[in-house]
Order: structure tokens, then sequence, then C-alpha cells
């Protein structure tokens, strides 16, 4: 920790773990990874690792949490015990709960909520390991899975942190960066086209001329967020439509009855169950 | 409460295993196939997914220094816990643990705990005043059923590939070092059964617990010991049910250890 209170970006051009002011750690999204979900995603984020599923729209419960104009989007954020240093106690604590609610409200602007009156869209995200910035790769992976799960939206939601660390503002800041001394941090999240503002917080001392040029550089990183998002959802989509083509060709239909599968998920079902057949 | 699983279904699975068939097309004795990944959580003195068929569970280790029991001044300890997250399944519900998150992590608690695998006299660091504590937690990242055997492979596993923290001169852990591995003696997995239509089958999945008249978990080592069992849901068997459960048991359990500690 000494060592780090020495450090003065200004001077060395080049932060602790050698990236430049506005590059971020490696993103990797993968979607479509639960198969009991209608929607989900698998995130990785430097050392951040995150689940997300979407469950829904589905009969909201209780039945009183209902709402008659509109669908109601209800995160869970998480943290294994072992997905930080100090285990964590199993069970949300209030950092748990606050940010669930955030993530919940920022994903509200991207959905067509008014489609679905008196449902929910339960929304889970699990991070398993963590270095600075797991709720931002929450909510992105949580945006690529309500799109997975096919559910209408006006745009991904894109997220980043941004902030100020060692003297300079910098892009996407770790662990040690967020214990500097002048750590400012800043989760942003976007819609990315209309750049409109879904999630917004603060930790720490900033000047407005500070945010002015920081805000811009979590815009343009968001939108590099955005690019790595639609690609994930392109390689699902892409790959299972061609694979569709080549399997319904010779489609006999299985009769496992289930609820709550929309015809998307039956028909993703009845795919598989003819490649087992076709292998024996 | 939600429920997804429709009578029809459970008849349709019941109707089957009358026959000896099963909805995947499996044998009554056949285990789905098993997948491990370790070492994702950075964090972690140890992390493993295990996908056993569509079932998916991660389990993390935190080894921390605690304070030894009164009765037991020399020993460090174990705990084990277990999450069906609603990420998990559309059945899963947030919150405390519910019934069947407790017993899964019990039974797989004592299958470890009572094999005598680890030491915990091993996990004295100062007696009477700093001792070694495990955590183990494992959650359901897809459910399909056997969260036991799922659970008892994660843990395995997990406890095996373990590094102990490192300490420094007045016995605080240094974070992010490491100073060897944990020790398991043995390697004590479950084996978990279901009765159906009055057939045993081998590694239920989510339907077939539901229909299932009677379950039945065993815990065995390569060394041809029992260290746990646990009958659950209100049916019963009999002896000879119960004696060709264990017999099998310890032969799958030998083709598992194998592949996942390639031993």
């Amino acid at each position: 920790m000494k060592q780090e209170t020495m450090i003065d970006y200004k001077k060395d051009k080049k932060r602790i773990d050698g990236r430049k002011m506005d590059e971020s750690r490696p993103l990797k999204i993968e979607v479509g990874v639960i198969p009991n979900a209608n929607g989900s995603a698998y995130l990785e984020w430097g050392q951040n690792k995150v689940y997300a599923a979407v469950y829904g729209p589905r009969e909201a419960l209780p039945k009183h949490s209902a709402d008659p104009l509109k669908t109601v989007i209800k995160v869970e954020y998480r943290m294994t015990s072992f997905s930080v240093p100090q285990r964590k106690r199993p069970g949300p604590n209030r950092r748990d709960q606050e940010i669930s609610k955030v993530l919940g409200e920022a994903l509200t602007k991207a959905v067509f909520v008014e489609q679905f009156p008196n449902t929910e869209i339960g929304v889970y995200v699990e991070v398993i390991d963590s270095n600075a910035g797991s709720r931002v790769a929450c909510l992105t992976a949580a945006s690529c899975a309500l799109a997975d799960a096919g559910i209408p939206m006006r745009d991904l939601v894109s997220a980043i942190g941004v902030g100020k660390a060692f003297g300079e503002l910098v892009v996407d800041l770790d662990k040690a960066e967020e214990d500097a001394p002048d750590a400012v941090d800043i989760p942003i999240g976007i819609l990315p086209n209309s750049e409109e503002i879904v999630l917004l917080q603060l930790d720490g001392l900033l000047t407005d001329k500070e945010w002015e040029i920081v805000s811009k550089l979590g815009i343009n990183a968001c939108k590099k967020v955005y690019e790595v998002q639609k690609e994930a959802l392109k390689r699902k989509f892409d790959l299972s439509e061609a694979m569709e083509k080549k399997d319904s060709k010779n489609v006999s239909k299985e009769n496992i009855s289930k609820e709550n599968i929309d015809k998307k998920n039956v028909e993703k079902k009845e795919v598989k169950s003819v490649k087992k057949k076709v292998k024996k | 409460m939600r429920s997804t699983i429709l009578e029809s279904d459970i008849q349709k699975v019941v109707s089957l295993a009358r026959d000896g068939k099963r909805l995947d097309n499996r044998q009554l004795d056949e285990m789905r196939e098993i997948k491990i990944e370790t070492g994702m959580s950075e964090n972690a003195e140890g992390s493993t997914i295990v996908t056993l068929g569509n079932t998916k569970v991660i389990a993390g280790l935190k080894i921390e220094i605690g304070t030894p029991y009164p009765d037991n001044q020399d020993e460090g300890s174990i705990s084990i816990g277990a999450e069906n997250l609603p990420l998990a399944h559309p059945d899963y519900e947030s919150g405390r643990p519910d019934d069947d998150e407790v017993e899964v992590a019990r039974v797989v608690d004592r299958a470890i705990r009572e094999s005598k695998a680890i030491d915990f006299k091993s996990l004295c660091i100062i007696k009477g005043e700093k001792v070694w504590v495990g955590y183990l937690d494992f959650y359901a990242l897809n459910g399909d059923g056997n969260m036991f055997d799922a659970g008892s492979i994660a843990a395995l596993v997990t406890f095996n590939n373990a590094k102990m923290p490192k300490l420094d001169a007045e016995n605080r852990i240094i974070m992010h070092e490491y100073d060897g591995k944990l020790k398991l003696s043995r390697k004590p997995l479950l084996t978990t059964f279901v009765k159906v239509g009055g057939k045993i089958l081998l590694d239920p999945t989510y339907l077939e617990e539901k229909a299932a008249e009677a379950r039945f978990s065993v815990g065995t080592t390569e060394d041809g010991f029992i260290s746990a069992m646990q009958k659950g849901v209100g049916g019963s068997f009999n002896k000879e049910e119960v004696s060709y459960m264990i017999d099998l048991a310890f032969k799958n359990s030998d083709k598992i250890r194998k592949q996942i500690l390639k031993i």
C-alpha cells in the first residue's frame, strides 16, 4: 500500500497494470449459458466474472407486486461468498440491495415494459469473482441476457466504471485504483444509441470540469462495451439460426409439456432432442 | 411458491420407470456425463464448476482464521453451505436457505467430515487461539436435479485443489499469497438414488426427483468405507434395495473418482 501512494499517473503516463488512461480491461461475453433460463449471459471483465439469467415475463409473485400498466423488472445482484478476498457472509447485505435496485431501474428504461402488464421479469446476476466494477459488469451482462430472452427493448444497456485515481482521470478502475487516496468511482450505464444515461453513481471528490471530461470518457467507453455485447448476441443467433435450418428438415415432435416456456424455447428443446437422436 | 412441473410429466416419468426406462434414455444405473473446470475464482482458495448433465454447480472455498471450539482447542474446522440460486431454475427462490438447501449442504458436509479426509488437528495454528476454518459454499448455476452428487463432486475437487493461505510472523493472513496445499487423505463422494415407480434410479434429474417416492444418498471412500447416509422423501426402501444401492455407489464413485481426480 505504501508503495502505491507514491504512484503519480500524471508523471508515469501509465497505470499500475500497464493500461493507458482510457483503456479498459479485456471484456468477454457469451450469451445462452444457462439452459433453464429464458435468456442468460456469462461475462468476464478483467478478473470480474459474472452470470446473468432472465426468467419471464411471468406471473408476478407476490401478487401485490404486479403493476396493471407494466411489467416489473426484479433484479437480484448477489456475490458468492468466495468472490471477494475476505469471505462474504451468504445472504444479501445493504450493498447488494441498493445495487439490485439501481440496476433494475437502469434496465427498466431499456425494456418496453408497457407491453407486459401484470407480469414480472426476474433478472438474476451472480458475481463469482470480483476486482472492482462488478455492478457495471452485471448490468452489461443483464442487458445481454434480456436480449437473449427475446424481450422487446429500445436498446441494450452498456455500462462501465470511470473516475479518478492517482491524479488522473481513468476508465475502468481496478481494485488498486479504487483504493487510491484520491479515488473517485463513477459507475455509468447508458443506452448507447441515444446516449441516455440510465445508471449513474459517484463516490469521491470531483470538480465539475473533471466531470465534463470523465463523463465523455465514460460514454465513449460504454460504446466500446456495446460493440462487444452486439458481437456476443450475433454470435449466438447466427450460429443457432444456421443449426436450426439444418436440423428442421427431420424434426419429429416430442411432447413434453411445460408451463411458462415461450415458443422460442420449445423450439430450442426440439432441436436439442433431435440432435441427440441423430447422435444415436 | 412457483412450480413449473406438471403432474402429467411426473406420471410419464413414473410409467417409464415401471418399464425400466427414463425420459433421457439413460439406463436406470447410468450417471449423466460429468465435466469439471477449476480455478475460475482468483479470490477463492479453490473453486470448481461441475456439470452433471444439465445440472451445473459452482463451489468455492475461503480459508480463514477462526477461534477453535471450546471442546476442541487444537482443531480447525470446515463449514459447507448450499444455495439454489433463482438464476438456476424458475422454481428456485431467493431468501434464507430452505429445507432442501440445508439438507444438501449438511449431507455433502457429512460425507467429507466423517470420512476423516481432512485432519482437523492439522488445521490448528495456535492451540486455543487460532485455527484454520474452511468455508466451502456451492451454488446451483443451472438446476436439473441431484444437487447432492454435483455438490459432493464440486466440494471434493475444490478441497483437493485448495491452496493454504500464507501467514506472516504474527500469524496473520498475507492476502493473495499461499503456502502449500490443503491435505486430503481420503476422497469421499456421495452417490444418490431415487425410487420411482418401484424402481431404483441413479443420479435423478429434477423431474425424477419430483416423481420420487424416496431418495437415498451414500458417501463412499476409495478404501471401502461408508462415511454418510441419508434417506429422504416420504417413501421407503427395503434392506435389499439399500444393499444394492451401496454396492452400486462404490462401483460408480470409483469410476467418477478416476475421472475427476485422475487417480
